[in-house]
């Protein structure tokens, strides 16, 4: 029993940080700008709270510093695509070649520095109880952070004027900006907040889960999180369930070759990626489920004739 | 006037890179007056209005509203100072519920407002559900929404940028019931429209825009259409000749045409049956979202049907080609989407008859692109449809939408098709242009084609059609000859034959 409770904290280690980087695209997604660009801003997320805390030693402020640096890179985008118009794909692909360049090169002298231990919760008598205690009251702070966020954004989009308006952004540009609203202010926060999110899940790698820094180390993690958001359609609930998902699969191949599985291991990494082509393929037969729940003005540049 | 007027606009200029979309435009709108903006395509409405709402800035020029300065740096400025629009575009969100497309034009949030629309719309005498999600609601009903939307902040002055040209004549006459009684409260409302006769019946005075000036001022009460038209565009118009031609064989045959639509809010076809003659044309009325995409996809070959033998053309089954393939058969079509749809705007207008000319007008030769040819059939698109632009190497998307339309309203008679399908061959065209693609349409029926027009503007399917049916839910009503059938009647089966017809089937 003491193997299932690991190996479920183990999946929640895996899917964290891909809980951070899908809600924040999911935001940035919901009003209206595809930024393929997650990986790049996670990477720079990494290094920047890795170096904050190497610096400073103070965890919060490392949070922030990941917060900061996925943000920027973000702003960077953000700039290109929604002031100068910029291609959103292309840009994106750019923003994701150059956050792994521009971290590569912050991030050399701190190769073979270890973070430490991030701090855990800990409840005396609540995360004492056998199997549970450490699973549901043991965990890093991280997570709890994650869940509370996945929450709040949920609540903003559907509870909230101002998540009306994202989402208002989002469906159909030219409305909301006959109507008033600022089409490229609200986006660039949109992204930004993306950013802070993305930057989250790649210190969460740095500082939690290795606790080491790597070049290339968030190794596709962007890409799953762009996946996600698909796959969640635009819903907040869902991008939760499918980050752990995939968590759970990237998990149950690494025991299943710890226990001897006699399939390659190349087939069995491949496995997660495969679920992922999966889940969209079926999510993409019902057309009209999918055009509905879609940002309609999702990718499309938005030019204010005026 | 005794009063000071409401808004008074003094000289107001913007100019666009190469164009002067208004020069010097001075009107006002009095106190609970319904002020009609009369104008062809481009001549400066849009722009008017959007620096009224603060959308755009103007030059040059002043703006005074109830005797203070105006001048509204962006919407919110214009609400706050009372004065709401209500766009020909919705500026709807079809994936938001009713109650948070008011929210979102709304400036001060109120939290509560589904008690608030549903109270305001019993006060007019209409329903609504806040609940409902926009895209499912009909044309009319959005519309409403935005009326109630602008309502609700009590604005001083309305300014509505053609309301009627979706709408069933029923709901015109709801809607003006609606603007009249709006008008007995004291607010003004500025009403932008190229339909003459609406705002000979609504309006208390017109301003006339031509090429972005005023050219004219008037009651429009004492003026005739003819005149309004006639100052809109200053020149005469020609109303389309029809000559007398003998109807042929049955030319396009749609026996039991079936179609499950499968767009969000798509409406199913349901044993839609017609007969087009050579020498006829067609005419199918109905209010948007019936069904007329539908019906149009199924007959362009986008969308595959059940069985081949639903489409016939001159006796030969074509249901279960694609577009292209029923291009060489003989068939063509105008769809109603001009940008993206009839033509690619990006690529120039030679490059756009390429597209739906290659077969029939031999553009090509042995796989290479004859662009010689091409060219040369752009420009007598051009040239005989009076396209205004500098040139067959322009790009489609530069031209103006009643420009646009003659082109590809042009390229597809001059292939001198046996069937030509149009939806909507005026949409937002002015009357000059419209005059010339009506006459078009006419002399290719004349010619021995049979022309299926879709179309939601009634006058015109009164004006060129031989005969009319109309489509409402998926079904279309018996065709009847244009002669015969009134406008009411029309009017009728638009809004309540589906209702009518439903309960009978489910008896069956």
């Amino acid at each position: 029993m003491d193997l299932l409770a690991n190996i479920l904290i183990g999946v929640i280690v895996a899917s964290t940080p891909l809980v951070f980087a899908a809600i924040g695209e999911l935001v940035a997604e919901k009003s209206g700008v595809l930024n393929l660009g997650v990986e790049g801003m996670m990477i720079m997320g990494a290094i920047a709270g890795f170096a904050a805390l190497i610096s400073t030693g103070n965890h919060p402020l490392a949070l922030v510093a990941a917060m900061a640096g996925g943000a920027v890179t973000a702003l960077l985008f953000a700039i290109l695509t929604q002031t100068l118009l910029a291609n959103q794909v292309a840009s994106g692909l750019a923003l994701t070649m150059f956050g792994f360049g521009i971290s590569a090169l912050w991030g050399q002298g701190y190769s073979g520095q270890s973070a430490g231990p991030f701090p855990r919760l800990n409840i005396p008598g609540l995360t004492d109880i056998p199997l549970i205690g450490k699973l549901i009251f043991g965990e890093d702070y991280m997570v709890y952070i994650s869940l509370a966020v996945v929450a709040a954004v949920w609540w903003f989009l559907n509870r909230t004027r101002g998540g009306l308006v994202l989402r208002a952004v989002g469906e159909n540009h030219d409305a909301a900006h006959a109507i008033g609203f600022s089409v490229v202010g609200i986006r660039t926060l949109a992204l930004m907040f993306g950013g802070a999110m993305a930057g989250l899940g790649g210190a969460y790698l740095s500082l939690v889960q290795t606790p080491l820094w790597a070049e290339n180390m968030t190794s596709g993690r962007g890409w799953i999180a762009l996946a996600l958001v698909v796959f969640s359609a635009w819903k907040p609930w869902r991008c939760l369930a499918g980050a752990y998902i995939f968590g759970g699969v990237t998990i149950l191949q690494l025991h299943a070759q710890a226990l001897g599985v006699s399939i390659p291991a190349q087939y069995m990494s491949m496995l997660p990626y495969l679920a992922t082509i999966v889940v969209l393929v079926i999510i993409s037969r019902d057309k009209v489920q999918l055009q509905f729940n879609a940002p309609a003005s999702l990718g499309k540049v938005f030019y204010a004739a005026s | 006037m005794a009063d000071a007027p409401l808004l008074d606009i003094q000289g107001l200029t913007r100019t666009f890179p190469g164009v002067i979309a208004n020069d010097k435009v001075s009107f006002s709108v009095g106190k609970g007056e319904i002020h009609a903006l009369l104008g062809e395509n481009g001549a400066g409405k849009s722009t008017l209005v959007k620096m009224i709402y603060g959308v755009m800035r103007p030059d040059s020029g002043t703006m005074t509203l109830d005797g203070e300065m105006y001048t509204p740096h962006k919407p919110s400025d214009a609400r706050a100072r009372g004065i709401g629009m209500v766009f020909q575009h919705f500026t709807l969100f079809e994936g938001l519920s009713v109650a948070d497309n008011v929210a979102l034009g709304m400036t001060g949030t109120g939290r509560n407002l589904t008690k608030d629309i549903v109270a305001l719309a019993a006060a007019y005498g209409f329903t609504v559900d806040p609940h409902r999600l926009v895209g499912t609601l009909s044309v009319g009903e959005r519309q409403r929404v935005e009326i109630i939307r602008v309502l609700l902040q009590k604005p001083r002055l309305i300014i509505m940028d053609e309301p009627t040209s979706v709408l069933t004549p029923q709901e015109v006459d709801v809607l003006f019931r609606t603007l009249r009684r709006i008008k007995s409260e004291g607010v003004s409302i500025l009403y932008i429209s190229h339909k003459l006769e609406e705002i000979r019946a609504l309006c208390d005075r017109a301003t006339i825009l031509r090429a972005g000036k005023v050219v004219a001022s008037c009651d429009p009460r004492q003026e005739t259409a003819k005149g309004l038209a006639e100052m809109m565009i200053g020149g005469l118009l020609k109303p389309p000749e029809r000559a007398k031609t003998a109807v042929g064989q049955v030319r396009l045959l749609l026996d039991g045409l079936q179609l499950k639509s499968d767009r969000p809010f798509g409406i199913d076809l349901k044993d839609v049956s017609l007969a087009v003659c050579a020498g006829e044309i067609f005419g199918i009325a109905g209010v948007a979202g019936n069904g007329q995409i539908e019906l149009m996809e199924a007959l362009i070959g986008e969308t595959p049907i059940a069985s081949p033998e639903q489409i016939k053309l001159d006796g030969h089954p074509v249901g279960g080609f694609g577009p292209q393939q029923r291009r060489q058969r003989g068939m063509s079509f105008v769809p109603e989407e001009r940008l993206g749809h009839a033509a690619v705007p990006s690529m120039s207008l030679s490059d756009n008859t390429l597209l739906s000319g290659i077969e029939r007008k031999q553009l090509a030769r042995g796989g290479f692109l004859n662009l010689d040819a091409a060219t040369a059939f752009a420009g007598e698109v051009v040239e005989r449809f009076g396209v205004k632009t500098a040139g067959v190497a322009k790009a489609a998307g530069s031209l103006s939408g009643g420009n646009l339309q003659k082109f590809v309203v042009g390229r597809e008679v001059l292939q001198a098709p046996k069937v030509l399908v149009v939806s909507q061959p005026t949409w937002g065209v002015d009357a000059g242009a419209a005059a010339a693609i009506h006459q078009s349409l006419i002399d290719l029926a004349a010619a021995g084609s049979a022309v299926l027009v879709i179309s939601q503007d009634l006058d015109e399917l009164l004006a060129i059609s031989t005969q009319i049916a109309v489509i409402a839910n998926g079904q279309l009503s018996s065709a009847r000859p244009a002669g015969e059938i009134t406008v009411e009647e029309i009017g009728r089966s638009m809004g309540g034959a589906a209702q009518a017809n439903a309960p009978a089937l489910a008896g069956v």
